[in-house]
């Protein structure tokens, strides 16, 4: 089956038929190995996969559209195949080939008439307004079997996939109130079951069969079968679109196989997608920690190391958001630190350059469980005002600090720490105070 | 819905494991090399071949082989509400696609090097089953244009309901919900080249509505096995070969 513009010589063809009669393939897996298989993710929810040398990437978007007039109360799922010029000298921009048609169709077919994706739970206002689900799969480099790679890139992005949730409300409550992130935890998309594509190619005269084709065995196959399984032992889509006749009992026993083969990769599948939810959810707690943190002055996040920052979670546990909240009312360049503290890779990027300094205070600051009061309290201010000319930011945070540790305020003190250029934000001002004060072993990072 | 009823009729009277009533006429469309009409119940297919002729667009030519095309229309009054469709329907892409591999897996297009087939499918009147009716329309054609094929190509659709295998699925059975398999054999060879299946089907059942499917095919084939023998034998006795 000539595929694209690459054509294969004769010589190859047989080169690799009588190889396969070898049980050898040219890429050195044996006939029913899956190629090594890598499922990444991005920060926008889309996943890439890496077959081997086939790379596709999928990404779910949806809207809120009118219901289809015989489904009033069940959302959508629509997919659209991207076939970019760039994976494959064979394909062309613009309208979809036949390629793209049937890849397309298989995977709809997998998803949508097998119900794994519930379309009724995508129903805001039955009759007036549903969730279309749009799954947007880009081919990014083509390998050899399209359809597995981006059946799985389908599913991770599904699965990872957050919707905004939307209540009813208005004076009718007709109208509806689509909620952002911040507000309301996004919902994930209630998936039943996973359909895991498997593809088969058929070489010689349909007595050889190879598991997950790469491209040049693609090229040179005679037919090509689809089973599309899931762990339950149900098969939700078969799709051998013509080519050379098999045996019933071979398609059965490719049946077997790839049910075999499913189990492994929905494995694997689930164990990428929770990494990805970890992260995720360690990404707020991240972010809720530095907010609290940066309002208790001297209180420095550490450089950014993710076990730490656990730590300090338990720490600063007790401590409740509204202190931080009249922090940032008394003292206005917090309010610098939060803008940066959203990014919250910024955030970290600002922690990291501190990663050289000693951290035996920074140790001993967070022990310390006592809810750190307001910066700018009267005794800061009469501290402040002792310290006379020396009036810039890092004098002021320096006063503070020792207040915290309980220490008496000692000018001398103070008078050592290493003059301090203009701080570019409070953490810099904080960092340079902080390492003066040595206590303790030296704790590093 | 109840698609079978308790005395173990379905919805048009047949059983479980009969099929619809066939009928197929062969030299229908005058001018093509050949064609055929394909009826399964109330789904009707034209299908005309045109071939083997030269490559018209020259750069497609294979030079060891024949080049086969296929494509596949739905008419517009086809389906209970009249829908025009375009060329870039998705779904007649598909079937297109599938029809044409298939087919080629029959013709013995080696011994036609550097020319065209030309396959065209009609659907005239919709009621399930359109794409083994297609299929089967398309093998008569070929071989009423007389193009050497391995074996006839014959496609019939089976599915699950009410537990139940059902046989060659109506459009209202089709809608409902369950397995719609598609099965093209090679009947004396009894080798499938196309298989195709959506919605949920558990591994035991699936063998089962194959089996099925597969036996419907084959009693298809004696059908029109039986018709292309009649064709010919009114053709050879319009020609004086054959004496009554």
């Amino acid at each position: 089956m000539a595929m694209g513009a690459m054509r294969m010589s004769i010589n190859e063809k047989q080169f690799i038929e009588a190889a396969l009669r070898e049980n050898q393939r040219i890429d050195g897996r044996t006939p029913f190995d899956f190629r090594r298989l890598v499922i990444k993710f991005s920060k926008d929810d889309s996943a890439e996969v890496q077959l081997g040398q086939t790379r596709v990437l999928a990404v779910v978007s949806a809207q809120l559209v009118q219901p289809y007039p015989d489904r009033p109360n069940e959302g959508t799922l629509a997919i659209f195949t991207e076939f970019s010029p760039m994976a494959d000298p064979g394909f062309e921009p613009g309208r979809p080939g036949e390629m793209a048609v049937e890849l397309g169709r298989i995977i709809d077919r997998g998803l949508r008439e097998s119900k794994a994706v519930d379309t009724e739970s995508l129903c805001v206002l039955a009759g007036r307004s549903v969730w279309a689900i749009r799954l947007d799969i880009h081919i990014l480099d083509n390998g050899g079997n399209l359809i597995d790679a981006a059946n799985l890139a389908a599913l991770a992005a599904l699965l990872s996939f957050r919707r905004p949730e939307c209540t009813l409300g208005g004076p009718d409550g007709q109208d509806i109130i689509v909620h952002p992130p911040e507000v309301r935890e996004p919902l994930a998309l209630s998936i039943h079951h996973l359909p895991i594509a498997v593809t088969f190619a058929f070489l010689g005269d349909g007595d050889l069969l190879v598991l997950d084709p790469s491209l040049k065995e693609e090229l040179v196959m005679g037919g090509r079968l689809t089973i599309t399984v899931n762990i339950h032992g149900e098969v939700c889509g078969v799709q051998k679109g013509g080519g050379v006749g098999v045996s019933a009992s071979e398609l059965m026993r490719c049946l077997r196989l790839a049910s075999t083969k499913a189990a492994v990769l929905t494995e694997t599948l689930k164990k990428v997608v929770e990494v990805h939810e970890t992260e995720r959810a360690q990404r707020k707690i991240r972010r809720h920690h530095n907010f609290t943190a940066l309002s208790h002055a001297g209180a420095i996040v550490d450089s950014g190391v993710t076990e730490r920052e656990v730590e300090m979670d338990d720490a600063i546990e007790n401590t409740t958001v509204t202190e931080s909240k009249e922090d940032t009312v008394m003292l206005g360049t917090v309010k610098v630190l939060e803008e940066g503290e959203i990014r919250h890779e910024d955030g970290a990027s600002n922690f990291k350059q501190n990663a050289e300094d000693d951290e035996q205070e920074r140790v001993e600051v967070h022990k310390d469980e006592k809810p750190i009061v307001a910066l700018l309290t009267e005794q800061n201010i009469e501290a402040m005002e002792e310290e006379g000319s020396r009036g810039d930011l890092g004098n002021l945070i320096s006063v503070t600090a020792e207040t915290l540790s309980g220490a008496a305020a000692d000018p001398s003190q103070v008078t050592e720490a290493v003059p301090i250029d203009t701080p570019l934000n409070l953490l810099a001002a904080v960092k340079k105070k902080v390492k003066n004060r040595k206590k303790g072993a030296v704790v590093k990072d | 819905m109840e698609f079978i009823s308790p005395e173990g009729l379905r919805l048009d009277g047949r059983r479980p494991h009969e099929m619809r009533q066939l009928h197929a006429e062969v030299g229908v469309v005058a001018k093509a090399d050949g064609s055929a009409l394909f009826e399964m119940g109330n789904t009707k297919v034209i299908a005309a071949v045109y071939g083997p002729h030269e490559v018209q667009i020259h750069s497609q030519q294979l030079h060891d082989q024949a080049l086969v095309r296929c494509e596949y229309s739905m008419a517009a009054f086809s389906t209970g509400e009249r829908r025009r469709r375009g060329k870039s329907d998705r779904r007649a892409m598909e079937l297109s696609l599938v029809i044409r591999q298939t087919l080629e897996a029959a013709i013995l297009t080696h011994l036609m090097p550097r020319s065209q087939i030309d396959i065209f499918v009609q659907v005239l009147q919709a009621d399930g089953g359109t794409r083994a009716a297609c299929i089967n329309a398309a093998s008569m054609a070929l071989a009423d244009a007389g193009i050497p094929m391995r074996d006839l190509v014959v496609s019939c659709a089976a599915g699950y309901l009410n537990s139940t295998p059902l046989l060659d699925l109506n459009y209202i059975e089709d809608s409902g919900g369950g397995p719609d398999l598609t099965v093209g054999i090679f009947p004396k060879l009894d080798k499938v080249s196309l298989l195709q299946m959506d919605s949920k089907l558990s591994t035991d059942l699936f063998e089962k509505v194959l089996t099925l499917a597969m036996e419907g095919s084959k009693a298809i084939a004696e059908y029109m096995r039986q018709m292309l023998l009649e064709n010919t034998q009114k053709l050879a006795f319009a020609r004086g070969t054959l004496k009554r």
